[in-house]
């Protein structure tokens, strides 16, 4: 484990990657978590968390979406991520026994964006892990049939990460052209 | 009247196009919100059956308009192509809300800038969406081309390349 807060009343946890497949088996197996129900797997791309912007219309020019951060006064800041790592991947759990909730988090680093899957585990994951690879390009080891959900199969690039530009577009398929 | 086989050759061309523009069968393409609209002109209180448009076929063999009606994605385009392909001669297209006149607020990776980018368009209805007036206007359009297609007087079509942005 790497950090744990309750930020707004989310209990929320970070593992390491390697430890992933264990506290996931834990939370659905254990019957003092029971979390049978995956809500939701997404992904968040940190590239560009935390810069300010340059100059005027920058996130067009340079492909990296920087968006001014908002001065909101709060008593309770938010922790922030809990790596360095470019990408985290976020599980959302619900338990329909004890109705409890609970986040878990997974840094993924830019250079090995590969997670292992949890389609063993909820099939639910199935899909989810579809999506975040066609939108951020993050791998999940052991899928079943890890393709493109949402995007087309010739579609080049993960149009979710910070990085792709925001203007570019994909040549057209199929009888178009 | 004699003598000018013309005159007697240019009013049944001039029938036909009457004809023609007040039997329209179209194909509506619905794929987004423009569709509430769509279905708002052609139910009772518009009532888009006053001008002769009041009976979509789903099938594009049998349609001659083909309404593009909400936004088109890059994913969507080709299926688009083939249902125009697919339509008999003569065939209009009516570009139906913003989105599929220029691809609209969308400025992004996965929607089309405009379906005049894949298939040629004869009547642009901008709007987001637009209302049943614009649409029956857009129709109005559309009638007016058909007629003059059959006088011997073209509209030409808008030319995509004119248009103020880049897609």
């Amino acid at each position: 484990m790497l950090a744990a807060h309750a930020w707004r009343g989310d209990e929320t946890v970070t593992v390491r990657p390697e430890s992933l497949l264990e506290a996931a088996r834990l939370l659905k197996e254990d019957p003092e978590f029971q979390m049978n129900f995956l809500m939701d797997l997404s992904a968040v791309d940190y590239q560009a968390f935390g810069k300010t912007l340059q100059g005027q219309g920058a996130h067009a020019n340079t492909g990296i979406a920087i968006r001014q951060p908002m001065n909101v006064p709060t008593d309770e800041p938010w922790p922030g991520p809990a790596t360095t790592a470019r990408f985290e991947v976020v599980y959302h759990f619900f338990s329909l026994p004890l109705k409890r909730r609970i986040r878990l988090k997974v840094p993924v680093e830019e250079s090995k964006p590969e997670v292992d899957s949890l389609v063993p585990l909820w099939a639910a994951a199935n899909w989810f892990e579809r999506e975040v690879w066609d939108m951020y390009g993050i791998r999940f080891r052991g899928h079943p049939d890890l393709k493109r959900i949402l995007m087309y199969p010739e579609f080049e690039g993960h149009p979710l990460r910070k990085d792709y530009p925001v203007n570019k577009r994909q040549p057209l398929i199929g009888p178009v052209n | 009247m004699f003598g000018s086989q013309n005159f007697l050759t240019s009013k049944l061309e001039s029938a036909i196009g009457w004809a023609r523009k007040y039997s329209i069968f179209q194909y509506p393409f619905v794929t987004a919100c423009c569709g509430m609209e769509y279905m708002a002109t052609a139910c009772s209180h518009y009532d888009v059956d006053r001008f002769g448009a009041g009976f979509p076929r789903f099938s594009p063999r049998q349609a001659d308009v083909l309404f593009v009606v909400g936004t088109i994605s890059h994913k969507m385009a080709p299926v688009l192509k083939k249902i125009y392909d697919q339509m008999t001669e003569p065939k209009w297209v009516v570009a139906f809300g913003v989105c599929t006149c220029t691809g609209g607020f969308y400025d992004n990776y996965a929607t089309l800038m405009g379906i005049d980018t894949i298939i040629p368009v004869d009547v642009y209805i901008p709007g987001c969406p637009p209302r049943p007036e614009n649409v029956l206007d857009g129709l109005i359009k559309l009638q007016d081309r058909i007629q003059a297609q059959h006088d011997g007087k073209p509209i030409p079509r808008p030319d995509p390349s004119e248009r103020a942005f880049t897609v």
